[in-house]
C-alpha cells in the first residue's frame, strides 16, 4: 500500500514535469485576470499531438491498468506531444463522454481507449462521430469492413508468457499441483489458462492445474479465497488472470508458495516466492501509433504481436528459480522470439477427452481460431 | 419589520442553505488543492468549464445525470412510506436484462412497440424485486435496508448466471452479453443533443410522483404511513398495501433506469450494466431529502461534478480520488446543513422578541 502511495506522490506533487506545470499554472492564474480563456488555449496550442488515454480502473493497480499506464507514462517524454488520462471510467456513457471531452476540450486525435468493453458500443460511437480521429483500443476484434476505419485494436500474444510461467511453475512445484485464478472464463483467459499448464506438462506431463473462475475482473475477497483454498488443497505455484494481481500475488506469498505475475511487475510484492510473470509491454503498440499520427501514415486497424514484436515480456526471474529452469524458459523463449514456436500442438485433447486440435495440425499464434478458445485441455481441473 | 424581513420562507431556504454548503465544501477543496501544490483558482475554472461553461459541458453533465435521477427515485419513494431501501441497483441490473430479452424476443417489430414492452417489463421487474423486499419487510419483519441490499446480491449473481450461460450470445467471446436488440429498436438522443432520453423520463417520472405524493389523497396516505404506520394504521390506512405499492413504484424507476440503459446505451445486457447507478442514487436520494423534485438539481449536480473531475484529471493530472474527495466534502457538508433548518429563521425572531 505504501508503494502505491509513493508512487501516487510522484505523480501528483513531486515529479519534475508537475513541477513544471504548475509553474505554468502559477503564472497562469496571475494572468487569469487578463485573459481567461487565453491562457489555457495558448498553452494547449504547444503540442503538435494530443493523444488520450482512458482506463477503466486506478492507474496503480499492479495489473491491467497500471501496464496501460507506464506506457502513457513512457510517452510524456516524447517531444511535441501531449498526453490526458481519466482514470476508472466506466464502460457506460462515462466513457463516450470521456472521449469527447479529450477531442472537444483537449484536442486529442489519438485516443488509447484501454478496457476491453469500450470497444462496442462506446468507441464505434465516438468513431462515427469524430471520423478524423484515430481510435485504437485494446483487445477488441476490428474487423475489415464491419468497423470504421479510424477504430482499430492492438492486443499482444500473453500466453506466450504464460508458456513460459508454466514451464517455471513445473520446475518449481513439488505437489505437481498448480492453480490458474481466473475472472471470467472467456476465450482470452482460457488461453492463457491453457498455455500455463502446457508450460508446466512440458516439464512434467503428470502436472495438473485446478482452475478457479471468481466471476469478474476486481473481486479481491474471491481472489484471496481462491488462493488460500488452493494452497489448503496442496496446490504450490500460482497464477492468474484478473484486473488486478496483486492480492492473488501476496496472498501466495503469505502462504509460502509460488506465483507467477500477469499484466504486470508484482515482484516487489512478494520477494520470496514470485517466479516471474507475464507482462504487457504496450509502449511498443502506443510508439508505433504515436509516429503513424505525427506522420499522417495511415493508421494500423489490426495490431497483433507476441514475445518477438515485443508486446509482451517476462518479469526479471526471482530469487526461487533453479537453474534447470531458467535454462528451459530461456530455450523456449529464444525458440519463440524466432517466431517458430508453436504452444498448441496438434492432437491436443480438452479436459473431457475430446481432441480439439486435430493430430498434425498445429494452430500458429496468429491463428484467429485460438482467439474463440472455448475448451480447456487435457489436465486443467475446471469447466467453462 | 425588520425581524419579518430577515425571516427565510421555507423555500428560499431550502435553496440557500444546500447552496451554502457547496460553496464551503468549494472553499474547503480549494484548500485542500493548495495544499497539493494546484492553484485553486485554475481548479474552480476547470470545474466550472468542465461540467457548465459549454453547450459541450452540460451533455456531458446532463447525460451523467439522466441514470442518476431514476436510481435515485428508487430510494425516495419507499422513503416516503418509511421504508430505508438501498437495493436499487438489483431493481436496475435486473431490469434492463428483463428489457434485453423482451427487445430480443420482439425484434423487428413496430419499434415504439418494442419500446413500450421493453419498458414496461423492466418496470414490472424491478418493481416486483424491490417489493420483494417491502413484502419480507410487511409480513416477516425483516429489516427491508439488508434485505434490498442482499437482494441485490443476488440479482447480480443471478445477472451474471443468466447473461453468461443462458442467455448468452455466442457472439460474444470476450464480453459476455445477450443477444442484441437491434439497431431499429434503440432509443435515440434528445432532439439536438447528445444525450439520451432516458433524462427525460428521469425528469418526467419526478415530476409525476412528486405530484403523486404531494398532491394527491394517495400521497398524502403515504406520507402519513412514512410519519407514523402506526398511527396510519388506527386510522385505517391500508398500509401494507401503500408500502408495497412505493416499493413497487421506486422498484420500477430503477427497472426503467436498467431498461435505457439497455435500449439508449449498451443494446444488450451485460456486465457493463453494472456501473453502480444503483448505489450513486442512494447519494442522491439523501442529498435531495427525499423529494422527487429536488432529485433533478442533486443529479445535475453530481453529474456535472462527474464531468468536470475528467477535466481536473485530464488538465492537471489530479488522480481520480480527488474528485472523490470534492464530492465527498459537498455532501458531507450537505448533508451536515440540514441541521440548520429552521434555525436561520428562528434566531432574528428571537432577536426581534428580545
Amino acid at each position: 500500500m505504501r508503494k502505491v502511495e509513493q508512487q501516487q506522490g510522484v505523480e501528483v506533487g513531486v515529479s519534475p514535469e508537475a513541477g513544471r506545470r504548475r509553474f505554468v499554472q502559477g503564472a497562469g492564474s496571475a494572468a487569469i485576470a487578463a485573459s481567461l480563456a487565453g491562457w489555457s488555449a495558448g498553452a494547449w496550442a504547444q503540442a503538435k499531438l494530443t493523444v488520450g488515454v482512458i482506463y477503466v480502473g486506478p492507474r496503480d493497480d499492479y495489473g491491467y491498468n497500471q501496464a496501460q499506464a507506464q506506457a502513457a507514462a513512457a510517452l510524456k517524454k516524447m517531444p511535441g506531444l501531449r498526453v490526458v488520462e481519466q482514470e476508472r471510467v466506466p464502460e457506460t456513457t462515462d466513457v463516450q463522454k470521456a472521449m469527447a471531452s479529450m477531442i472537444v476540450q483537449d484536442g486529442a486525435t489519438l485516443l488509447f481507449p484501454t478496457s476491453f468493453g469500450y470497444f462496442d458500443p462506446h468507441m464505434l460511437r465516438m468513431a462515427e462521430k469524430f471520423p478524423k480521429v484515430r481510435f485504437a483500443h485494446c483487445g477488441g476484434m476490428w474487423t475489415q469492413g464491419k468497423h470504421p476505419m479510424n477504430t482499430g485494436s492492438y492486443f499482444g500474444y500473453i500466453d506466450e508468457c504464460q508458456y513460459l510461467n508454466g514451464i517455471l511453475a513445473g520446475h518449481a512445484s513439488k505437489t505437481k499441483k498448480i492453480g490458474f485464478i481466473a475472472a471470467k472464463p472467456i476465450p482470452q483467459v482460457l488461453r492463457n489458462c491453457n498455455a500455463f499448464l502446457l508450460g508446466a506438462r512440458s516439464v512434467d506431463p503428470k502436472i495438473t492445474c485446478q482452475l478457479i473462475v471468481t466471476g469478474d475482473w476486481s473481486l479481491p475477497v474471491k481472489e484471496a479465497e481462491a488462493v488460500n483454498s488452493m494452497a489448503d488443497q496442496g496446490v504450490d505455484v500460482i497464477t492468474c488472470h484478473v484486473d488486478s494481481p496483486k492480492v492473488v500475488v501476496e496472498t501466495a506469498e503469505k502462504r509460502g508458495i509460488f506465483s507467477c505475475g500477469y499484466h504486470a511487475n508484482q515482484s516487489a510484492l512478494a520477494p520470496k516466492g514470485y517466479l516471474s510473470g507475464a507482462e504487457w509491454n504496450w509502449l511498443t503498440v502506443y510508439e508505433q501509433h504515436v509516429k503513424d499520427a505525427l506522420s499522417g501514415a495511415p493508421f494500423r486497424n489490426f495490431v497483433r504481436g507476441g514475445l518477438k514484436e515485443g508486446f509482451v515480456r517476462m518479469s526479471p526471474y526471482g530469487r526461487a528459480v533453479g537453474e534447470a529452469a531458467r535454462k528451459q524458459a530461456e530455450a523456449t523463449r529464444a525458440t519463440m522470439m524466432k517466431g517458430d514456436f508453436i504452444i498448441f500442438r496438434g492432437g491436443l485433447k480438452d479436459n473431457t477427452g475430446k481432441e480439439v486440435i486435430a493430430a498434425g495440425k498445429g494452430l500458429i499464434q496468429t491463428d484467429p481460431v485460438l482467439e474463440s478458445m472455448n475448451y480447456l485441455v487435457e489436465g486443467v481441473i475446471g469447466k467453462v | 419589520m425588520a425581524a419579518s424581513r430577515l425571516r427565510m420562507s421555507p423555500g428560499l431556504e431550502a435553496l440557500v442553505i444546500p447552496t451554502g454548503a457547496l460553496a464551503a465544501a468549494l472553499v474547503l477543496f480549494g484548500v485542500f488543492v493548495l495544499l497539493l501544490g494546484h492553484s485553486p483558482i485554475e481548479v474552480y475554472r476547470l470545474i466550472w468549464e468542465g461540467g457548465f461553461a459549454s453547450s459541450f459541458a452540460w451533455q456531458n453533465t446532463l447525460s451523467r445525470a439522466a441514470p442518476l435521477i431514476l436510481a435515485a427515485l428508487c430510494v425516495a419513494l419507499p422513503a416516503r412510506a418509511g421504508l430505508m431501501v438501498i437495493g436499487g441497483e438489483g431493481a436496475l441490473v435486473l431490469g434492463g436484462l428483463s428489457a434485453a430479452v423482451i427487445g430480443h424476443a420482439m425484434a423487428g417489430l413496430w419499434p415504439l412497440g418494442v419500446q413500450l414492452a421493453m419498458a414496461a417489463g423492466a418496470v414490472v421487474m424491478g418493481g416486483l424485486w424491490v417489493m420483494a423486499a417491502g413484502a419480507l419487510r410487511q409480513y416477516r419483519g425483516i429489516n427491508e435496508t439488508l434485505s434490498s441490499l442482499l437482494l441485490t446480491y443476488i440479482a447480480i449473481a443471478l445477472f451474471n448466471h443468466l447473461v453468461e450461460g443462458p442467455l448468452r450470445d455466442p457472439a460474444s467471446l470476450n464480453k459476455p452479453s445477450t443477444a442484441p436488440i437491434g439497431e431499429a429498436s434503440m432509443i435515440g438522443t434528445l432532439p439536438g443533443m447528445d444525450v439520451h432520453w432516458g433524462l427525460a423520463f428521469g425528469v418526467v417520472c419526478c415530476l409525476a410522483l412528486h405530484l403523486l405524493v404531494e398532491r394527491t389523497p394517495w400521497g398524502f396516505a403515504l406520507r402519513i404511513v412514512g410519519g407514523n404506520a402506526r398511527a396510519a394504521r388506527l386510522a385505517g390506512l391500508p398500509v401494507a398495501r401503500l408500502m408495497l405499492a412505493a416499493c413497487f413504484l421506486g422498484g420500477g424507476a430503477a427497472g426503467l433506469a436498467g431498461m435505457v440503459e439497455v435500449a439508449a446505451v449498451h443494446g444488450s445486457a451485460n456486465a457493463s450494466l453494472m456501473a453502480g447507478y444503483g448505489y450513486a442514487g442512494i447519494l442522491v436520494a439523501f442529498i435531495a431529502r427525499q423529494n422527487a423534485l429536488a432529485i433533478v438539481p442533486v443529479s445535475i449536480l453530481l453529474g456535472g461534478l462527474a464531468a468536470s473531475g475528467g477535466m481536473l484529471q485530464r488538465r492537471l493530472d489530479l488522480p481520480d480520488a480527488t474528485v472523490l474527495v470534492l464530492q465527498g466534502m459537498a455532501f458531507l457538508l450537505i448533508l451536515a446543513s440540514e441541521t440548520l433548518y429552521g434555525r436561520l429563521r428562528a434566531r432574528p425572531r428571537a432577536e426581534a422578541t428580545a
